[in-house]
């Protein structure tokens, strides 16, 4: 591919080495599985964590003879994907065969997508930061292409003293490669764009996004140059598992890159492997010890052809996408752009948030769903599909603040309850005695107990008028917090004299 | 019981629907007639006893209930190219040694289920790599054919040679084989068979061991047209599990034969008149012509004006696609596994004790043509010959021919160990120069006896047709079987 240089230098970004500036360039090549029942090419399963070699059909362990036949899911689920990058759908796409001989490789090729691929150009819009000041920043990620390819199995280099094993049971399973343009600047970019990604692919129910079980992992391409000038010679580090590691390879390889060009020395172009235990990447094998593929069409498969129409429909029936959804909370709730960036972050918590909004005031809605319930299940070590509060007992609670049956502090409490507890909001608020009391006669009892009880205190705050907030909140503490705020310090200021 | 062997499928089937005979009867006299003959032909290179006879047992069961499928009880040979369940399925190769697929693959399950009596594997070129059947594991198949006063053993043709030696000796009422680039027709040619190549798509490729997947297509090896059509009609079939199939309802093939060629366009291409070509290929070729004419079609010269860049673009197609195919043995899963110091050294080990000289040969080529440099010089270049070949048939098919006749080889049977042949790689592959167009252009193409030559050795025409028009082949094909004759080898063995 032509390499085009989209992005402005921007010295923010700069990672300054002992003779000056330096430029990260990072390109990445994501490996994704593709959400489906089947595998690729075969009927086999995809389920993970199956005993080994349970998965593997006739095909997957290419016995003589098997041929491969496409599983139209993951065409759709290619497709989609490629309508949620914005990218180009490529009506007509060929599988090719790359060639290379592994142990867990049974047909000793992987078949690919090599000059035409299903999709072609697309891009993503990234949001960077939050910068210390608060703010994001917006960057625009080219997508290079997407193709369909087959997974290989698994080697096992430890079961045995001199042998090893292979397990065939993602042998076949299909993947996604999406491939971004160098557009990159920086680890946190980096990281940012991958967690995108992944939130887009998530969305769209094509990938699950798992890095930990294997399901996305990235290549990562990093060069170094003077800002603004040439590219330099890249190096490509396989497989990183971690949005963490991504950002933790590309600083080390970055600084690796730099220590050698500052040295006087070059960058060999090689493929490098990143070791989380000691934080740097090691050498895989150089530019010369790099295979020929020998890749050409695959004569067991036709091209694949759909019309536009085909694309049409799984466009039609495309869900909402999170760059989509977050203009719309801003807009329809009135959120802060960070307040809208967390709740579309996952689809779950968006869902959730919605459910929570409906009918009620949103940022209320998006306070309690972030700072909340968010807040509870991060400390709980809870996914959002794991919630013990549901989206219609946190409505309920923020119900009860609204029609003034509870106040804010006593919500806490409150949700509190829920949370760990269970239960109708509603009645837990009757049974437990925790309504706020409207009741201007009670209140007033309340006032005359703390006034008559602290005469000295009467006198301060005749003189000085902010002391009204102390009698509120003896009263308050008198009430078991349930006396309407409103109520009490109207009532203190009328008893004391203190106008307004 | 001799004589049971010589009934042809028809004959034989109506016979047991009469209960002249039962399959058992019949199934026994074919392993007999293998049991004495095939010491010295070997052209089986596994005889299922058992399964035959058990095999022929269910088939009288059925035809008792009334119950008899098309093939009921015809007992057949399988090349070992077939996937065929427990069975010895190794593609005469030593690196396949002990494999016994757990599957059946589609062209022998849709014999099976037609009443079809396996007889045993049939020998064959390693991998379907050759044109003698001298390149097999399980070493040459004898033609049943000798020259006049010679008891020289001459090549069956490859690579179907097993399977063209067994229909020619009476070992097995039909055969089933494949033809890649000419491994129907000419091992037909060369025994005094027909041998029909269909349309690519017509069989499914679902449990044939690949060779060259963009070429290799199934068909029958049978003793005469008729016996082919009704094979071809139990193996062709649409496939799910192999999508190069082509979901087009077979034919009665059978109900072509007899019908009148009258009035129907047969082309002669003048690119098959080669220099150097034996004057007899040239007479059987005006024979052929004129039966043709004597019939009542009219005959047209042609022009297929890149013929001549079919061959040398074949053996790069072919070997290209062969290098990735048989990539997948390397000794992890199944076969033959050589011990070697790491994995890589495992692999060399196996490979280079496993394969075969001619299929190291074309392993080799076929790297070479795909490797980073060399891919577009030579397979991009031969995709774009074959592109033009398939263009060049379209255009005369456009132009109203019904079939084109063509000799089937350039030459009769060889002798086992041809010293030319032997020395130089490129004569042999010559032996396919009038056949490999057809797999190029993905066209059906039939091999029938039509004469001998001056040494009393068979030769024989083809006829090539339009996709999925194989009725026309079995027509045409038809008319030059009943004007030549057929053609039965003396039994020496």
């Amino acid at each position: 591919m032509t390499l085009i240089d989209t992005r402005t230098p921007d010295p923010k970004r700069f990672i300054s080495g002992a003779t000056g500036d330096w430029e990260i360039i990072v390109g990445m090549e994501i490996h994704a599985q593709v959400t489906s029942e089947a595998k690729l090419f075969s009927g086999a399963s995809t389920t993970f964590g199956a005993a080994p070699n349970a998965n593997v059909s006739l095909v997957d362990a290419a016995m003589p003879g098997m041929l491969p036949v496409i599983n139209e899911v993951c065409v759709k689920q290619a497709i989609r994907t490629g309508l949620g990058l914005k990218a180009q759908i490529n009506l007509r796409s060929v599988f090719d065969r790359k060639n290379y001989f592994y142990p867990d490789l049974p047909q000793g090729y992987q078949i690919s997508q090599f000059k035409q691929p299903i999709v072609g150009e697309g891009k993503v819009t990234v949001s960077v930061g939050p910068a210390k000041d608060g703010s994001f920043e917006e960057i625009e990620v080219g997508i290079e292409r997407l193709h369909l390819e087959q997974d290989a199995g698994k080697s096992m280099h430890d079961q045995h003293p001199t042998m090893s094993y292979v397990d065939l049971n993602r042998s076949g399973v299909a993947l996604m490669e999406i491939v971004s343009k160098p557009d990159i600047r920086s680890a946190d970019e980096a990281k940012a764009f991958l967690t995108k990604l992944r939130t887009i692919l998530r969305y769209l129910g094509t990938c699950d996004g798992n890095m930990d079980e294997g399901s996305m992992r990235a290549d990562v391409n990093v060069s170094v140059r003077r800002p603004g000038g040439e590219f330099g010679t890249r190096c490509e580090i396989k497989n990183v598992n971690s949005v963490r590691f991504v950002g933790q390879a590309i600083e080390s390889e970055a600084r690796r890159q730099i220590a050698i060009l500052e040295d006087g020395g070059s960058i060999d172009q090689e493929t490098r492997l990143f070791d989380p235990a000691k934080g740097e990447t090691r050498s895989m094998r150089s530019k010369e010890e790099a295979h020929d593929y020998r890749y050409f069409p695959d004569p067991d498969l036709v091209p694949l052809e759909f019309d536009q129409a085909y694309v049409d429909a799984l466009a039609a029936d495309l869900t909402e996408l999170p760059d989509e959804k977050k203009a719309r909370f801003i807009e329809a709730f009135g959120l802060s752009e960070y307040d809208a960036s967390v709740l579309i972050a996952e689809k779950a918590t968006a869902d959730f948030f919605e459910k929570v909004a409906k009918g009620r005031d949103g940022k209320a809605a998006a306070n309690w769903v972030i700072n909340d319930l968010l807040g509870a299940l991060n400390k709980a070590g809870q996914g959002i599909d794991e919630t013990p509060v549901s989206a219609d007992q946190l409505g309920a609670i923020i119900d009860l603040i609204k029609n003034g049956t509870i106040s804010g502090k006593i919500a806490k409490d409150l949700f509190e309850i829920v949370f760990t507890e269970g239960g109708d909001p509603v009645a837990i608020v009757d049974e437990r005695g925790m309504k706020q009391v409207t009741d201007t006669g009670a209140i007033e009892k309340a006032v005359d107990e703390v006034i008559a009880s602290n005469p000295e205190k009467v006198e301060q705050a005749k003189a000085k008028p902010t002391l009204a907030g102390w009698f509120v909140g003896q009263v308050m503490k008198a009430t078991g917090g349930k006396a309407n705020p409103q109520a009490v310090n109207a009532l203190v200021k009328e008893k004391l004299g203190i106008d307004d | 019981m001799t004589e049971l062997t010589k009934l042809t499928i028809a004959e034989a089937r109506e016979k047991l629907a009469a209960k002249a005979f039962t399959a058992t009867e019949l199934t026994e006299a074919y392993l007999s007639a293998i049991d004495t003959a095939n010491e010295k032909l070997n052209a089986y290179v596994a005889v299922t006893h058992d399964k035959a006879r058990a095999m022929a047992k269910a088939s009288d069961e059925r035809i008792a209930k009334g119950e008899a499928g098309a093939l009921e009880g015809i007992p057949l040979g399988i090349k070992d190219l077939f996937a065929t369940e427990d069975v010895h399925t190794q593609a005469s190769s030593h690196i396949l040694d002990g494999f016994k697929p757990k599957y059946e693959s589609t062209v022998t399950a849709n014999l099976w289920a037609d009443g079809a009596v396996m007889l045993g594997k049939l020998n064959m070129d390693e991998f379907a790599m050759g044109s003698s059947n001298e390149t097999s594991y399980y070493g040459p198949v004898i033609n049943p054919w000798r020259a006049e006063g010679s008891n020289a053993d001459l090549v069956p043709g490859g690579s179907s040679g097993g399977s063209a030696a067994a229909v020619s000796a009476l070992l097995c009422a039909g055969a089933t084989a494949t033809d890649t680039g000419g491994s129907i027709r000419q091992p037909a040619a060369f025994t005094g068979t027909v041998g029909i190549k269909p349309t690519y798509g017509r069989c499914s490729r679902w449990g044939t061991v690949a060779f060259a997947s963009s070429l290799d297509q199934a068909g029958p090896i049978a003793r005469d047209v008729r016996d082919a059509a009704i094979l071809l009609k139990s193996m062709a079939s649409v496939d799910e599990k192999d999508t190069t199939s082509v979901d087009l309802p077979v034919p009665d093939y059978e109900a072509a034969i007899g019908q009148s060629i009258k009035g129907m366009k047969i082309g002669i291409p003048r690119e098959y008149r080669l220099d150097g070509m034996p004057e007899e290929i040239e007479a059987l070729w005006k024979q052929g012509i004129d039966w043709m004419r004597d019939a009542g079609a009219e005959i047209v010269d042609i022009s297929l004006p890149h013929t001549k860049y079919a061959l040398p673009a074949y053996y790069i197609v072919a070997p290209a696609e062969a290098s990735s195919n048989l990539a997948r043995y390397d000794g992890v899963r199944y076969g033959l596994r050589v011990p070697g110091k790491d994995i890589a050294d495992m692999y060399e080990q196996t490979r280079a004790a496993g394969f075969g000289r001619e299929v190291k040969r074309r392993i080799m080529i076929g790297t070479y043509v795909l490797s980073a440099g060399y891919y577009d010089a030579y397979y991009l270049k031969a995709q774009k010959v074959r592109t033009l070949i398939k263009r060049d048939f379209e255009q005369v098919f456009d132009q109203g021919v019904d079939a084109i006749l063509t000799p089937a080889t350039p030459s009769a049977a060889f002798g086992i160990a041809d010293q030319e042949m032997a020395s130089d790689p490129v004569k042999m592959y010559l032996n396919d120069i009038f056949t490999v167009t057809v797999n190029m252009a993905g066209l059906p193409g039939i091999a029938v006896p039509a004469g001998l030559d001056a040494k009393g050795l068979p030769l024989g025409l083809q006829l090539i047709g339009k996709p999925f028009e194989e009725e026309t082949l079995f027509r045409t094909a038809h008319v030059i079987e009943q004007a030549a004759g057929r053609f039965a080898p003396n039994k020496w063995w």
